[in-house]
């Protein structure tokens, strides 16, 4: 029952978000820098989970709302002289935009259809991006000056260049949607989405609108995924056309099933294993996407749920 | 009197099969009816129409004196029709009680009843005997367990008109008592509809019974009439336990 342990569950989630303000007291340099990108990227994987995970829509083009929120942002401090935060809410409202017209249009299909749908978006998305070259700099990108990322408030001003700062804010945007998540799960409106995944037919038959609750869980995760593009252009300084190409789209899918999917804490924990996987073997070894590509398939084999979807299958059933 | 519903003229052709064709059809308020006919007769096809899974191919469907031809399936489930499906279609991998929960919550957002969205679950787990079953995944229950978690999501819709397609099909014996006295008290508080192929079912638990045969009424009655009704033997009866 989804009701059984709310306690353990709030406990789990706040322990989380502490140990990772406690990493930064004690991480090296180098790891702290990896882990404040590793949280805003986790944050672009919740949004694809919400949607992926919980309502079993696969999409193949989130690349392009990341990018919405990264372009969002970047373009108006670089071309309007925005402050940090106004940039961040255009990012998001770019990207929840941009989510309620494809949703509109690609919730007209399902399954196969809907991944190719959503996928080509995202390339005329990408395609578009390298069109206009003369606002978004094309593939070259734009690099965000550090004068242009900080924070004023009050007489205090934060600036984004600082590691702490930018470890920091990286994690405030983390424990917020993953707070939002575990409420939107919990929520009805979250075993509604469920009901879809498992069966939309009947979800209809007991009077849900099915099309519009869909719509719904595409706009939130479209914005979510816009929050994740927009704090990476304003935290990393640079926006460029590589976030919206297809291997973009991928990434978060991979690090959604890696974790587990329609598991609150699974976009974490994969985006942390594959991010990891890579910096350590690429240490030895220039072939380290071969080894990568065997950790995957070890993986597959033995945690086909992926790292959390497993741990609760066989042994914490509560976990949300 | 007015009744729940109506149907007019109502037909569906699958290309040249006319599954259900031209079906005048009244139902009253409080009932118990049930739709009875050989396999391939139209029933379900029928059922789906008054429900909205299907769209007629014409004719129309009247519910409470208002005209639902062209209303979406979920929204008549709003306005008070609930199908139960012939084949168990409970949501496997949820547990008994959020397969409950969400009709309940559907009704709270409806406004059409008040309260907790746990104590209306609990109700409805109750009346039809799975309350210690809360927490067991429905996918995990009996199949008997999982024809009573469909029929308890039914009730928690608060329908008006309950449509249950083939409700005591894979039953046991013991198990079928049980349900034709939930029917019953069911019965109390809202219409019931049901396809039945258990002629003894239907004998116990029917007002009337209506007799459909190649997509259309063949006769119509109480089952003390249908029993005694020459044309109903030779078509259904005579078939099935000659």
């Amino acid at each position: 029952m989804r009701d059984a342990s709310p306690a353990k569950t709030y406990a789990l989630h706040i322990g989380v978000i502490a140990l990772l303000f406690a990493l930064n007291l004690v991480l090296p340099d180098y790891h702290q820098s990896l882990f404040a990108r590793i949280m805003a990227l986790a944050v672009f994987a919740m949004g694809y989970n919400l949607l992926f995970g919980y309502v079993g829509l696969l999409s193949l083009g989130h690349a392009m709302f990341f990018s919405a929120g990264l372009y969002g942002a970047g373009l108006t401090v670089y071309h309007l002289g925005w402050g940090v935060p106004e940039a961040f809410v255009a990012g998001v409202a770019c990207g929840a935009l941009l989510a309620l017209v494809i949703g509109l249009l690609a919730l007209r299909t399902s399954g196969v259809a809907f991944m190719i749908v959503t996928m080509m978006f995202a390339q005329v998305f990408y395609l578009l991006i390298l069109y206009f070259a003369a606002w978004t700099g094309g593939d070259q990108g734009l690099v965000i000056q550090q004068a242009s990322r900080v924070i004023a408030i009050g007489g205090a001003s934060f600036d984004l260049t600082d590691p702490t700062v930018r470890y920091m804010s990286a994690l405030a945007l983390f424990s917020i949607i993953l707070l939002v998540t575990l409420a939107v799960v919990r929520s009805r409106f979250g075993r509604v989405l469920v009901a879809i995944r498992e069966n939309e037919e009947r979800t209809k038959m007991l009077g849900y609108n099915t099309v519009a609750n869909k719509l719904a869980a595409v706009v939130a995760a479209g914005a979510i995924c816009a929050a994740s593009g927009a704090a990476y252009a304003l935290l990393f300084g640079y926006v460029g056309s590589g976030f919206a190409s297809v291997q973009y789209s991928i990434l978060p899918l991979l690090w959604v099933l890696l974790g587990g999917a329609a598991t609150t804490l699974g976009p974490l924990i994969g985006t942390l294993f594959m991010y990891y996987v890579t910096d350590i073997t690429s240490g030895f070894t220039s072939a380290y996407l071969l080894i990568v590509g065997v950790a995957l398939i070890l993986l597959v084999l033995f945690f086909p749920k992926g790292i959390l979807g497993s741990i609760r299958e066989r042994w914490l059933r509560w976990l949300p | 009197m007015t009744p729940l519903l109506t149907t007019k003229g109502l037909s569906r052709h699958f290309g040249g099969l006319r599954a259900v064709d031209g079906v005048d059809f009244t139902l009253m308020p409080g009932e118990i009816r049930a739709i009875i006919g050989p396999n391939g007769a139209g029933k379900t096809t029928f059922v789906s129409l008054l429900s909205g899974r299907i769209r007629p191919s014409s004719g129309m469907v009247v519910f409470d004196g208002a005209d639902i031809t062209a209303m979406p399936a979920y929204k008549r489930v709003r306005l008070g029709v609930a199908y139960t499906f012939q084949i168990t279609s409970v949501f496997a991998n949820l547990t008994a009680f959020d397969n409950v929960a969400l009709p309940v919550q559907r009704t709270l957002t409806d406004g059409r009843t008040k309260g907790q969205v746990r104590s209306g679950v609990m109700a409805a787990l109750e009346r039809t005997g799975l309350a210690d079953r809360g927490g067991t995944l429905a996918g995990q229950l009996s199949y008997g367990h999982q024809r009573l978690l469909e029929v308890a999501m039914g009730l928690a819709l608060k329908p008006r008109l309950l449509i249950l397609d083939e409700p005591t099909q894979g039953l046991a014996d013991s198990e079928i008592d049980n349900f034709i006295m939930l029917v019953r008290e069911i019965a109390r508080d809202a219409t019931v509809l049901l396809i039945e192929h258990n002629m003894p079912v239907v004998m116990q638990l029917a007002d009337r019974i209506t007799v459909f045969n190649s997509g259309k009424i063949l006769a119509e009655g109480t089952p003390g009439e249908i029993r005694a009704n020459a044309e109903v033997q030779d078509a259904y009866l005579g078939a099935t336990h000659g």
